[in-house]
């Protein structure tokens, strides 16, 4: 009961005219973001994060929430129409919304992917909803240790689960932490790592900086690279009826829907897993589940619904650990952290406490969200697919100028745009050879946590390194976070094993 | 690509040791009383970050990876342009605002990629080159009073400050 009355109100936070106001324009910007080639959810929000400073933090997260979620909305928009996945969460929707938008059947997909981002986001907040309480009030039990060895367990996952060359994984999480100790030292109050004595460096390297460059410049120089300008739109025809008959056909898909929420939301609390494998763990399941599995990537709906649907429900879900734990579970909401600790808010469990109308507001808002987004989108989808028309040689320049004003506005610091600069081009080349640039952002994020909890830790115990191993709590996420450093070691020695039997049997054949 | 990667490992490897020579200017071990001393957190990690190139080269020389299997170019000919182009044009964009402002600069990135590398009629170059300065200006200086750089042309803004701020 107690859950209903913090929840009403949270709606009536939610639905001041302020921030309704940006709830909407929030969604609206972001199904715009999404729907463009090579900007998803990450990118809206970090170019957009320096424009929120000037609204309240409540209004400022629930604006950037309504974006985080109206680009996975938007991100099907440019699978189903361009055959280029709008974002990599909507990597899985191009399997069969494309051929279902060259059958001409478009709006179909169209609306089952609004239909099925709507049941996904609902689902996961609902989920959300029950589940945020409880874990903070447990959260409130950590001490230091606990806390650098969830943040151990918060890395961890990224080299287990990221799917990406373990050595550059491992690479990018080490440049994020130590270029997040630029600047003052927190203890002692020495200047650390100032680069070529430049002034600019002494209050630090922003999280915003790294994240614009890499999410902005690095994103914008590798879609001009990886697309080079040919892109074709799919044939439209988009009348009321059919929408009306394509809703009228989705009551089939309502059990897919169900389920790809409920996988999406778990594989989304994860940090590192998030959106894009939980939407393609999604497609995988609905396949194997479903009677004709041989229709999918053809055009069957249920191979749009499912990721899209999973694809919502995780983006909810990488909230959980940062409001209740104060990890992300995603990079975008790892940038959304960086913003609440600008916006003075402390991410972690006191927020349940400290911040109340925050937390309450913020979750309200995702029901609202969810609601306008799928109208907005429904509405919009003719305006989606002309805007998508838009040539890239005018969206670039425009996304460069965003990145270079945004860049500039929070600290008014033209050292920080060279950075930014300088960041986006070392992405793009970094990116070239596969290095995920996700861990980095991560870490600069969490990296001044995690040195104070660590050095809290070591003062306080004298230096007994073997303490985050003989706390219960954290000796469970350490011996988790090293199951999870093992795993893909063990993993590729199987192969390789395998491998060598293989060759093996097949000489013995020959 | 296999050249490339070395290079890349090459050059991260240097910036790693960078990192650890800036780092150990402050205490990197263990202070009685203190605690890790500032320079440890990132002296070790920077550490790790050197191991780690040297395992990226050496997975390379080895073939393990899929980019050092590749005989694809790091940067082809077209990519090179392209990057080259627009970092480019970015770069003299803001080293520009240092000395025009921004509110010169943008026009000048805008005409030269819009309508020069994007080829769009002058109609359109010309729209955006006029219309976004102004929303600029509304947005960061009237709405959230937030001062761009303005460079020699900041005299041109003492009547619109008057009049606005």
């Amino acid at each position: 009961m107690e859950l209903l009355g913090h929840l009403a109100d949270g709606f009536a936070t939610a639905f001041e005219p302020l921030n309704l106001a940006l709830v909407m324009i929030g969604c609206l910007v972001g199904l715009f973001v999404g729907a463009m080639p090579g900007l998803g959810s990450v990118n809206g929000v970090a170019i957009l994060l320096p424009v929120t400073f000037f609204v309240p933090p409540t209004g400022a997260v629930i604006f950037l929430a309504a974006i985080y979620y109206g680009a996975m909305y938007g991100g099907a928009i440019s699978s189903i129409m361009l055959g280029i996945p709008g974002a990599s969460t909507a990597v899985a929707t191009t399997f069969d919304g494309r051929p279902l938008a060259i059958k001409g059947e478009a709006d179909r997909a169209l609306v089952a992917a609004a239909v099925a981002s709507f049941a996904g986001g609902t689902i996961s907040v609902v989920l959300f909803t029950l589940f945020a309480p409880p874990l903070a009030d447990f959260a409130l039990k950590f001490g230091p240790p606990e806390e650098f060895a969830l943040m151990m367990l918060a890395f961890a996952t990224f080299i287990g689960l990221g799917g990406d060359d373990i050595p550059k994984t491992m690479f990018s999480i080490l440049v994020g932490l130590v270029l997040s100790t630029v600047g003052l030292d927190i203890i002692s109050g020495n200047p650390r790592l100032i680069f070529f004595d430049l002034p600019g460096f002494y209050k630090g390297i922003s999280f915003l900086v790294l994240a614009i460059g890499i999410y902005g410049i690095g994103e914008m120089l590798w879609t001009i690279d990886s697309s080079r300008g040919d892109v074709k739109i799919a044939q439209h025809n988009v009348t009321f009826q059919r929408i009306m008959d394509s809703l009228r056909a989705l009551k089939r898909s309502i059990r897919t829907m169900v389920l790809s929420s409920g996988l999406g939301y778990f594989v989304g609390i994860l940090p590192a897993a998030g959106a894009t494998p939980g939407s393609l763990m999604a497609y995988g399941m609905t396949k194997s589940m479903s009677k004709n599995p041989e229709n999918f990537g053809k055009g069957e709906v249920n191979g749009v619904v499912a990721p899209e649907a999973a694809n919502n429900a995780a983006s909810t879900g990488s909230m959980l650990p940062m409001l209740t734990l104060g990890i992300p579970g995603s990079p975008t909401t790892a940038i959304l952290l960086g913003g609440m600790i600008i916006w003075g808010l402390e991410p972690g469990p006191l927020l349940f406490i400290e911040a109340e109308e925050f937390v309450w507001g913020l979750i309200s808002s995702l029901y609202a969200a969810n609601l306008f987004t799928l109208l907005i989108n429904l509405a919009f989808i003719p305006v989606f697919i002309w805007v998508l028309k838009m040539p890239f040689t005018i969206l670039a320049p425009i996304i460069f100028v965003l990145c270079v004003v945004g860049g500039y506005a929070p600290s008014t610091n033209m050292h920080d745009v060279w950075l930014i600069l300088i960041f986006g081009a070392a992405g793009y080349l970094l990116r070239k050879l596969n290095y995920p640039m996700a861990p980095a952002v991560l870490a600069i994020v969490l990296g001044p946590l995690a040195e104070k909890s660590f050095r809290q830790t070591m003062i306080g115990e004298q230096g007994n390194v073997l303490v985050f191993f003989e706390r219960p709590l954290s000796a469970i996420f350490m011996v988790l976070a090293v199951a999870l450093f093992v795993y893909p070691l063990y993993l590729g020695r199987k192969r390789k094993k395998q491998r060598a039997a293989e060759a093996a049997a097949t000489e013995d054949g020959a | 690509m296999r050249r490339a990667e070395y290079v890349v490992a090459g050059v991260l490897a240097i910036f790693s040791l960078y990192l650890m020579v800036k780092s150990a200017e402050l205490p990197i071990g263990w202070e009685p009383g203190k605690g890790p001393g500032g320079g440890a957190f990132p002296f070790w990690l920077s550490l790790g970050m050197l191991i780690c190139c040297a395992v990226i080269a050496w997975r390379n020389y080895r073939r393990v990876t899929p980019e050092s299997r590749s005989d694809q170019p790091f940067m082809d000919a077209v990519s090179l342009k392209l990057f080259v182009i627009a970092g480019g044009s970015l770069a003299v964009m803001v080293g520009l605002i240092h000395v025009i402002g921004v509110y010169l600069a943008i026009p000048l990135f805008f005409i030269f990629y819009i309508g020069f590398i994007g080829r769009h009629g002058w109609r359109t170059t010309m729209a955006l080159a006029l219309i976004t300065p102004v929303v600029t200006f509304f947005f960061f200086e009237i709405g959230l009073k937030i001062l761009l750089p303005k460079g020699v042309t900041e005299e041109w803004f003492y009547p619109l400050y008057a009049i606005f701020l």
